[in-house]
């Protein structure tokens, strides 16, 4: 691996909820987090619910705030600090860097699912009709019948918005790629070409993190687990 | 890309007395940014609006505005003619009620085509195909364009308004709940249209609604209101999916999910 950039480096990270609802309850999901992930590496982080592995993953996209910690991501030259940059500075890793794929599609209602696509793959900078091949070709590898393309996915089925969520989150390439259970409702056909389509990222150099509840698909992807428990906060696990 | 703000806000504030408009806002927005005001009513939302369009002398602060010639100026120091060149084309206004924002006795098409007449154009044949290409844009067909808006339903309405403010190809835009009164389904196309044009015309906008969804979907970054202060603002869904004050944990915990 040494040979390879660390694109993504996190250190002594930290995470509490301040439950103001609740008597301001603080729940302390995880503390001292740190490891480091190379270009073409996918690193699965493990342990049971409620670890706190999504809360992780969700640091590293600037959507949770570390409440200590560093997260250093490699951009073009620069190392930025997820923990302390701006939201402008949050943004633009996003349109150019990181690419964040959950288990639920959140989309503007009316939107046709092959605009969705393309839009988002022009957001990286592809041309409109570069964008409207590249979310052809996904949403086609991904097993969206043609026919439902020009629909919103709003009515479309679980495993359905599943795939266009990661058609939607694929279609740019960006170097980093997070990953939040993106096959959780597939079926093994499906599952099977998730895998093969992320094995691509990661040997054209993306450095992965992923959540994968699968194991079969976690076997084939993980080239380094990491134990979320090994942070929690009693370390008894 | 400038690294000189568009619009600069600093310590902005307005008070009637003893009553509290808004207290001390400060932020910064940069071209192609949509930055959301969410709160309750009375939480001062509107009044900054008002302060940041000039409709409200401030009682404290400043607000610097970037030029198109890229000379930077303080708004409440601007001649009366500056003041109005900005108004007129350099900024829109999206009122909620668009009954506040059209001329409700003058044709669709007229609407679009006055703003363009107010800062210069003549033609009368090149002020209507702009009118007719931007009716286009916000989807009221082209038989519709010498209809008074008083006939125009109330989704079509907001279209309309939204057309005579973007004609001018203003750089900032500010919205005062653009989409509530609507229906949902009305709302939705709505908001679709909005972040398409936001996206692609690369313009500015500060949002004020009191509703998250409204805010998730539109905007970049997000304040939020209380009292007349901000009391959290941030990334918009780092706000909305971590927030981190009480009252804000109480604004997102109180969203009915449909």
């Amino acid at each position: 691996m040494s040979d390879k950039a660390e694109l993504i480096r996190l250190e002594r990270v930290a995470k509490t909820f301040t439950l103001h609802l609740r008597g301001r309850a603080l729940i302390e999901v995880v503390r001292d987090v740190s490891f480091s992930v190379h270009a073409g590496e996918c690193v699965v982080l493990a342990g049971p619910s409620g670890a706190g592995k999504s809360s992780i993953l969700k640091m590293v996209y600037g959507n949770y705030r570390a409440d200590g910690g560093t997260i250093l991501v490699r951009a073009g030259g620069a190392l930025i600090d997820i923990a302390a940059a701006n939201p402008r500075a949050i943004i633009e890793l996003r349109r150019t860097t990181i690419a964040y794929v959950s288990q639920f599609l959140r989309v503007i209602p009316r939107v046709a699912t092959l605009d969705i696509v393309s839009a988002a793959a022009a957001e990286a900078g592809l041309s409109s009709e570069a964008a409207r091949e590249q979310a052809a070709d996904l949403l086609t590898r991904l097993h969206i019948p043609r026919q439902l393309w020009q629909l919103p996915p709003a009515t479309f089925s679980g495993g359905e918005q599943q795939r266009v969520n990661l058609a939607r989150g694929l279609a740019a390439t960006r170097p980093i790629l997070l990953l939040d259970e993106p096959t959780a409702s597939l079926d093994a056909a499906n599952r099977s070409v998730v895998v093969d389509l992320i094995k691509t990222r990661v040997s054209a150099g993306a450095a992965v993190i992923g959540i994968f509840h699968d194991e079969d698909v976690r076997d084939q992807l993980a080239d380094r687990m990491v134990d979320v428990t090994r942070f929690a906060r009693d370390r008894a696990a | 890309m400038s690294t000189t703000p568009l619009i600069s806000v600093r310590g902005l504030g307005k008070t009637y007395g003893r009553r509290v408009g808004c207290v001390d806002v400060s932020f910064d927005l940069f071209e192609g940014e949509v930055i959301a005001v969410v709160g309750e009513s009375g939480s001062g939302k509107s009044t900054l609006l008002g302060l940041l369009a000039t409709e409200i002398a401030p009682t404290a602060g400043a607000v610097r505005y970037r030029k198109r010639d890229g000379t930077v100026a303080d708004l409440f120091s601007l001649s009366e003619a500056d003041r109005r060149y900005l108004l007129r084309t350099d900024w829109g206004f999206v009122r909620q009620d668009a009954r506040d924002g059209l001329r409700m006795n003058v044709s669709a098409g007229g609407n679009v085509g006055e703003r363009l007449m107010a800062v210069g154009a003549r033609h009368y044949g090149n002020i209507r195909a702009a009118a007719l290409d931007w009716l286009r844009r916000v989807e009221i067909d082209d038989d519709r364009i010498d209809e008074l808006p008083t006939a125009y339903s109330g989704g079509m309405r907001q279209r309309l308004q939204i057309a005579r403010n973007l004609v001018t190809r203003p750089r900032l835009v500010f919205m005062d709940e653009p989409t509530s009164g609507l229906d949902v389904s009305v709302q939705a196309r709505l908001l679709d249209l909005i972040r398409g044009l936001a996206a692609d015309l690369g313009i500015a906008a500060i949002i004020v609604t009191h509703d998250l969804a409204v805010a998730r979907l539109l905007s970049h970054r997000i304040m939020v209101m209380r009292q007349g202060r901000v009391i959290e603002s941030g990334l918009t869904d780092q706000v909305l999916d971590d927030p981190r004050e009480a009252y804000t944990q109480l604004l997102v915990a109180s969203v009915l999910a449909a």
